[in-house]
């Protein structure tokens, strides 16, 4: 372990390239210190994304070596390849600039799958009663601490073979307000997920689940809507 | 290589993906060589004598652990969606594979 | 429309669980035993309970590989659309075609 990093971070868009930096090793390091190093001292231009840097918010997920992670939660001894880091932006979204991705098609999906409450015509007037030891609420209780960091976008296969698919993130959400028993648009939300950029395309490689830094397991939340899907379309049992 | 092809959801997924391809190409002329039975006993025997070489016995072998190997990823699919089954080893993968390996050997090695 | 296709496949592949097992016991069994191509045919000639067997084998599977093919095709290559669902129906027809024309080979 030298007292240098060798940092390959991606520059450009679609058609750019690695730039190399020669980054000092420090103890406790973080991939987001090592950013921020490089954006303050080496570079100016380096474009990037962070907020909380104390894995709160989601904003610094990037791709770490190969794989995608909270910057700020990733410390360098953990990841680095010898001395190597390479760092790139999210995949499966149009980069902005450099580390930077445009995160509009990701929360377009979001609503899409109907990821939002839905009161109803008429809402009710008091507090609803939901205990939380039920089913549901455990349920939706297991999927609702996503913050649409993207991480799970950025590690799905299908989502990089179809466009279209809506992706982890917004079907998990769309499975907790499935459990969600306040809910009045399940029709609606059983449809947006059941087209052909729905549920079903999910192929079970789990990579959202392996990468997942609040441990959200989408491929089960996924799972249920299938379930929910066939027992809407040919009512109960199998 | 990507970082999420390391992981056994993925290799689980290209196995049971690949094998279909094969079973998919391969069902048609099975089919076929059965068929030559159409002709009476001794068309479809002289018809699997030609079958009685090492490379063809390869891909038999294959073939048997490919069935074999995409019923059992199968089932680990329709565990995930119909039973809710957690899965969270990379152990059920590989005893998938490990039983495909052994239902091909098992046939490979009665043969001749 | 997906979510019945992808019904069918997913009861198809329960049907088909059931039918592999079955017909990976039975090769086994055949080539342990060391049964000739004679041996096999003697057994399956007039065997209802075979053709029927290897009738409900065939239409599963022709319903199964098609479906699954259709996903493959749409996310590795660019064909999509009409020309592929009608490419896959033929496949299917032809799988059902070629399935039962083999049952009746060795039944038969």
């Amino acid at each position: 372990m030298s007292a240098t990093l060798d940092v390959a971070i991606w520059r450009g868009t679609e058609d750019g390239h690695f730039q190399s930096f020669a980054v000092p090793r420090r103890e406790h390091q973080t991939v987001l210190d090592v950013v921020t190093e490089v954006q303050r001292h080496f570079d100016p231009t380096l474009s990037y994304r962070f907020a909380c840097r104390v894995g709160m918010c989601g904003s610094c997920a990037m791709v770490v070596n190969g794989r995608p992670r909270w910057t700020c939660r990733t410390r360098v001894s953990e990841v680095a390849e010898g001395d190597r880091l390479k760092l790139e932006p999210l995949r499966n979204l149009t980069i902005v600039k450099d580390l930077a991705v445009e995160m509009t098609d990701f929360f377009d999906k979001w609503k899409d799958a109907r990821g939002y409450f839905e009161p109803g015509p008429a809402p009710e007037t008091d507090f609803a009663v939901v205990p939380p030891e039920t089913r549901e609420r455990q349920t939706a209780n297991a999927g609702i601490e996503c913050i649409g960091c993207g991480v799970c976008y950025s590690a799905c296969d299908v989502v990089a073979w179809d466009q279209d698919y809506l992706g982890p993130a917004a079907l998990n959400r769309a499975w907790t307000l499935v459990n969600d028993v306040r809910d009045r648009g399940q029709t609606e939300r059983i449809d947006a997920v059941a087209t052909d950029a729905g549920c079903h395309a999910c192929h079970t490689h789990m990579s959202c689940t392996q990468f997942c830094p609040k441990q959200i397991a989408p491929t089960y939340a996924i799972a249920g809507l299938k379930r929910a899907v066939m027992k809407r379309a040919f009512g109960g049992g199998g | 290589m990507r970082a999420s092809h390391k992981q056994r959801g993925f290799v689980a997924a290209m196995l049971h993906r690949l094998s279909g391809i094969a079973l998919a190409i391969f069902l048609p002329l099975h089919f076929l060589a059965l068929a030559t039975a159409l002709n009476g006993a001794n068309a479809l025997d002289s018809f699997l004598a030609l079958t009685r070489n090492p490379l063809v016995e390869a891909s038999e072998f294959g073939l048997v652990a490919a069935l074999a190997l995409h019923m059992t990823l199968g089932l680990r699919v329709l565990a995930i969606e119909f039973l809710d089954f957690r899965e969270r080893t990379a152990a059920i993968v590989s005893v998938c594979a490990a039983a495909a390996c052994a239902a091909g050997l098992v046939f490979v090695l009665n043969l001749g | 429309m997906t979510a019945l296709l992808f019904a069918a496949q997913r009861l198809s592949a329960m049907v088909l669980a059931l039918a592999v097992a079955v017909h990976l016991a039975t090769i086994l069994y055949a080539s342990h035993a060391g049964l000739t191509a004679g041996a096999i045919l003697a057994r399956t000639h007039g065997n209802v309970a075979f053709a029927t067997f290897y009738g409900l084998f065939v239409v599963a599977v022709a319903v199964h590989a098609p479906i699954g093919l259709l996903n493959i095709l749409r996310e590795w290559t660019p064909w999509r659309g009409r020309t592929l669902d009608f490419a896959l129906v033929l496949f299917a027809l032809m799988l059902l075609l070629l399935g039962f024309r083999a049952v009746v080979a060795v039944y038969a």
